[in-house]
């Protein structure tokens, strides 16, 4: 079972990095340290696919020198997969971060909860 | 190729076209534009529904140069096209229905960015229905995330923005278990179209290999649309997101954002593993758990809240327990009463929104005891549609509600064994909770102390959503059996 877990190891990176990220978003009270939770597991997801698209010895999926052969490249699904991703991944962090600069500018702390009681406290 | 047939992918272009040029107008310009944009679709998506109704069967319509199993596609259907009609009319009635609310509440300047978010939760609703592929559905969940947030802090308020923060981190963490299933999936079979999976799964499922990898691909997909449609454990965000934005916000976010996400959960379940695999995984026995403690859970809740619009919130929680109890069921007849249970949900629940907004108006707050009690005379219509969502979602006969508990039950009687008991004891219960707290709410309103208040005439806008609200859940109720044969006869060629 070990050495499954070795063998593949760019899989089990990726699966560890996103465990970390998934924890640090559901469990941290700093927004901040909850993005930078959400950018792990994105990237550690992009780290799973670009693994699952790699053939050794081949080359990134950009025609050179005339080859035509698909032999000669990678596969391009997953590597065009990562580019949506990351396209999607930095328009939900760009947002994230703009509402976090808002509710710092509001309630000059960045803890979730704090910011939750204080909330409370201006409603009251 | 028909031109009926382009009528799925143009409503999807066109959206996305005005919801660009929504952010470059003014504020009333926009609103013109966007209440337009669903009217348009709408009247699209019911000319599609026509015409598979005619063939009576689905069609594929290839995006982009490249074939299956390379390419983007859509598929189409009775089923598909159903439920985008039934969804879209329920936005464009909600829209109406709050419009002038949503112009006092919202700031004058971002208006046209009210109408882009309206626009793109209406694109990303198109698109998880009608989509074939995986890493498509992914985009558009997250599209549908963000658009979904904006909703919620377009109040602006401190609460507002609290809220939409937890509903991104909770519907964050959902996406990306779901991207994370999409790419184990695509890693053991090789495709991102649903149909070529289909096939490559059942050779997987016959052969025995990537067990382990399939169960969790199911696994993670499951929670991860079951966090993002507000499935219990994962419904902390709903009362906050619900009661702190807009009443449009309120109802697009219960009716039909979260429905997005089931109708895609059922189209993988059914049109991408497959039944048979789904059966024999038995995450469907975790689905129904944690459905049947949503149904208990959520009406609890829902009794010890002090106003209407919490009540309404928390209802939904158990309404969608409803709906995952019967995907828990795990066989086809569940499925269908989870979809027919997803359209009769977002008719009521919508109402229920728009309705309370308007008793709100008139009463000037919706506390339980304080502002309800009469509220019928001051604001008639609104009672009444508020006294049949209620009515509806404790499950009178002749109503569309009636109709799930009662296929629900046959369902769970045909599975028999423990689902079979476990479903009937939570339906007694969530029926008797659901009467505690709808009835009592609904009795107060027709309650007269002798200072009402005056009465308040509700402007065109909102009685035509309100009407339209009525004949809608009138006609899912009365004209049951037909509409549920229709979808029947949609699922037939679904998967």
């Amino acid at each position: 079972m070990f050495s499954k877990w070795l063998m593949n190891y760019e899989e089990t990176a990726a699966v560890i990095l996103f465990c970390i990220g998934f924890s640090m978003m559901l469990f941290n009270r700093n927004l901040i340290k909850k993005i930078i939770g959400m950018d792990m597991m994105d990237s550690s997801i992009y780290l799973f696919l670009a693994s699952q698209g790699y053939i050794e010895g081949h080359k990134a999926p950009i025609v050179t020198g005339g080859v035509q052969s698909t032999e000669a490249y990678i596969n391009p699904i997953p590597s065009g997969l990562v580019l949506t991703g990351i396209v999607v991944a930095v328009s939900v962090s760009a947002l994230m971060m703009a509402l976090s600069i808002r509710l710092y500018h509001r309630y000059h702390t960045l803890d979730l909860d704090k910011i939750v009681a204080l909330t409370g406290r201006e409603e009251a | 190729m028909t031109l009926v047939q382009n009528f799925p992918a143009l409503c999807i272009l066109l959206t996305l076209v005005c919801a660009v040029l929504t952010s470059v107008l003014k504020r009333r310009s926009a609103a013109v534009v966007t209440g337009m944009v669903l009217v348009i679709n709408l009247v699209l998506n019911i000319m599609a529904l026509m015409y598979t109704l005619k063939t009576g069967e689905s069609y594929v319509y290839r995006m982009g140069h490249f074939p299956a199993p390379w390419g983007n596609e859509l598929r189409v259907g009775v089923l598909e096209t159903g439920t985008a009609s039934v969804l879209l009319l329920v936005v464009l009635l909600s829209y109406l229905g709050a419009y002038r609310r949503s112009m006092q509440k919202i700031e004058p300047t971002k208006y046209n960015l009210y109408g882009v978010m309206v626009d793109l939760c209406v694109l990303s609703l198109q698109a998880l229905i009608y989509t074939n592929d995986l890493f498509t559905a992914y985009v558009f969940l997250e599209i549908s995330t963000l658009a979904a947030s904006g909703l919620i802090m377009a109040k602006q308020t401190g609460r507002s923005l609290v809220a939409g923060v937890r509903y991104m981190i909770m519907n964050l963490l959902g996406s990306s278990l779901f991207l994370l299933g999409v790419v184990i999936l695509y890693s053991i079979t090789g495709h991102l179209l649903m149909t070529p999976i289909h096939d490559a799964v059942a050779q997987l499922a016959a052969s025995g290999e990537y067990q382990i990898p399939l169960d969790v691909t199911v696994a993670l997909i499951s929670v991860g649309l079951g966090m993002k449609s507000a499935m219990y454990p994962f419904e902390k965000w709903v009362p906050a997101a619900y009661s702190n934005s807009t009443a449009t916000s309120s109802a697009l976010l219960s009716s039909v954002v979260s429905k997005g996400y089931i109708f895609l959960l059922i189209k993988i379940y059914v049109r991408t593993i497959g039944m048979p695999v789904i059966e024999s995984l038995g995450i469907t026995d975790v689905i129904f758990v944690f459905g049947a403690a949503g149904m208990i859970v959520g009406s609890v809740a829902a009794l010890r809240v002090r106003t209407v619009r919490m009540m309404i919130a928390y209802s939904s929680v158990a309404q969608i327990g409803y709906i995952f109890l019967a995907i828990g069921l795990g066989t086809m007849e569940g499925m269908m009463v989870a979809l027919w249970h997803l359209l009769a949900h977002a008719a009521t629940k919508s109402m229920l929104f728009i309705s309370s907004a308007e008793m709100d108006e008139a009463s000037g707050g919706t506390h339980l005891r304080k502002d309800v009690q009469g509220a019928f005379y001051r604001s008639p219509l609104a009672a009444f549609a508020f006294s049949l969502g209620a009515a509806n979602l404790v499950g009178l006969p002749l109503l569309s509600v009636f109709v799930t508990k009662f296929m629900l039950g046959q369902t769970a009687v045909a599975v028999g064994g423990r689902h079979m008991a476990a479903t009937l004891i939570c339906l007694t219960i969530s029926t008797l909770l659901n009467l505690g707290y709808f009835m009592s709410t609904a009795m107060s309103l027709y309650v007269h102390d002798g200072e009402t208040g005056s009465r308040r005439k509700p402007d065109h806008l909102v009685r035509l959503s309100l009407a339209g609200f009525l004949a809608l859940n009138l006609v899912l109720g009365f004209c049951a059996a037909p509409v549920y044969q229709t979808l029947l006869s949609g699922f037939a060629v679904f998967g």
